[in-house]
């Protein structure tokens, strides 16, 4: 257990009592909290099995009380990679841009470049699906073309851990979690973008590695 | 960067002549020129809370502007001696999670931070018989890398560690798209 508050202690006392948050949620001191902070990110079978749909939700542990007033930030770009190939390289890549109340979503598309820079030069051609971002209180506002389905807004976190118990255990105040636990994301909410493809746009079968990226505008 | 500018251009005045300047078109034709541009990153995930665990303070900017294929051969080594300061069971010879894993093949995996998703059945980071074919909204994902971490190789190590006892969400996900709950 000692060993346990010494790994943790030092980047809980670094954050000055910000603590560093799982699932990604304020990871790395240059992006907590920030606009192109990603907080999680899931990859699951849609509800039509030849889908698959991905999650990206950032600027996490919003109160219901400042969610209206959330927004995405307008030079961040959310990219979902996707390799097929087993070389942790991107084959595809799914980009998603806010502009005007609007999610732009491009893809699932081969990048031109792989890696840390992402260069979006839009031309009438690339015909990206466009979707209202839902507001605060409203029903979910979806768009769909050629397969595609997009959301964009602000969600139910959908990460659940009792993670003050964690920092009591990591602080060497407590020797074991508690049963039952106390979910500490109950009831805050983050800001979502939703993307479901048909797997025939990412490889059709066998297994793919995938991530998230947030990219800002330069 | 000029010849791109008049090739932005162009679009648009051919994009206005086309479709007669209707308002709308035009204004979302204009929003998206404006998306053009070099994008740099600033985070990344793959695995849930792999960076927050696994990665030492110094180093969890450096982290998310590495790529995945650089990944391993950088923070294996960095991510085996933080899972063994963890949980000191894996420094006994033979030591292993219920994967079967030992401290170096473990961390081997982990420290690529990309989820491994099936595109041919069940997506579910563990589902007591599918390990690691995606990430389901349901998923215990923390119980289940306290388990890997902490509970030796058939879970019943720790076990006031390897469980935190939250199993669920606090609000039901919809079967149907976009699947997460609305907001609070």
């Amino acid at each position: 257990m000692k060993k346990l508050t010494r790994v943790f202690g030092i980047g809980v006392l670094a954050l000055a009592g910000v603590f560093t948050i799982a699932a990604d949620h304020i990871d790395a001191p240059s992006v907590q909290g920030g606009s192109s902070d990603i907080t999680d990110f899931y990859a699951f079978q849609g509800a039509n099995t030849d889908n698959m749909v991905f999650v990206a939700n950032m600027q996490g542990l919003l109160s219901p009380e400042s969610t209206g007033d959330a927004m995405f930030d307008e030079s961040i770009m959310v990219e979902f990679n996707i390799d097929n190939n087993g070389d942790y390289i991107e084959d595809f890549v799914i980009r998603a841009v806010p502009k005007n109340g609007k999610m732009y979503v491009f893809g699932p598309m081969t990048p031109g470049q792989t890696g840390l820079s992402s260069t979006l030069y839009v031309k009438a051609s690339e015909n990206p699906l466009a979707v209202d971002i839902t507001p605060y209180g409203n029903n979910a506002i979806t768009a769909s073309a050629n397969g595609v389905s997009v959301f964009a807004g602000p969600r139910d976190d959908p990460f659940f851990m009792d993670f003050a118990q964690f920092t009591q255990i990591i602080g060497g105040n407590a020797k074991s979690f508690n049963n039952p636990g106390v979910d500490t994301f109950a009831g805050t909410n983050v800001m979502s973008i939703v993307v479901e493809v048909p797997k025939s746009m990412i490889g059709g079968t066998g297994t793919i590695n995938t991530w998230v990226e947030s990219k800002r505008k330069q | 960067m000029m010849k791109n500018l008049i090739n932005i251009l162009g679009v648009i005045l051919v994009t206005a002549i086309l479709f007669g300047c209707e308002n709308d078109d035009t204004m979302i034709m204009n929003d998206m020129v404006l998306l053009s541009g070099t994008y740099m990153q600033e985070d990344q995930m793959g695995r849930p809370a792999v960076n927050t665990v696994f990665v030492s303070s110094a180093s969890k900017d450096m982290f998310n502007v590495t790529i995945p294929s650089e990944q391993g051969a950088n923070y294996q080594s960095m991510f085996q001696t933080n899972l063994m300061a963890l949980s000191p069971a894996y420094a006994n010879e033979g030591d292993t999670n219920a994967l079967g894993l030992d401290a170096a093949t473990f961390t081997g995996v982990l420290a690529t931070d990309v989820l491994n998703v099936s595109l041919d059945g069940p997506t579910t980071f563990y589902d007591g018989t599918n390990v690691l074919t995606g990430r389901n909204l349901t998923d215990d994902v923390i119980t289940v890398e306290l388990l890997l971490i902490f509970g030796g190789e058939d879970f019943s190590e720790n076990p006031g560690l390897s469980d935190d006892h939250v199993d669920a969400n606090d609000k039901p996900f919809s079967a149907s798209f976009p699947y997460l709950a609305s907001p609070w």
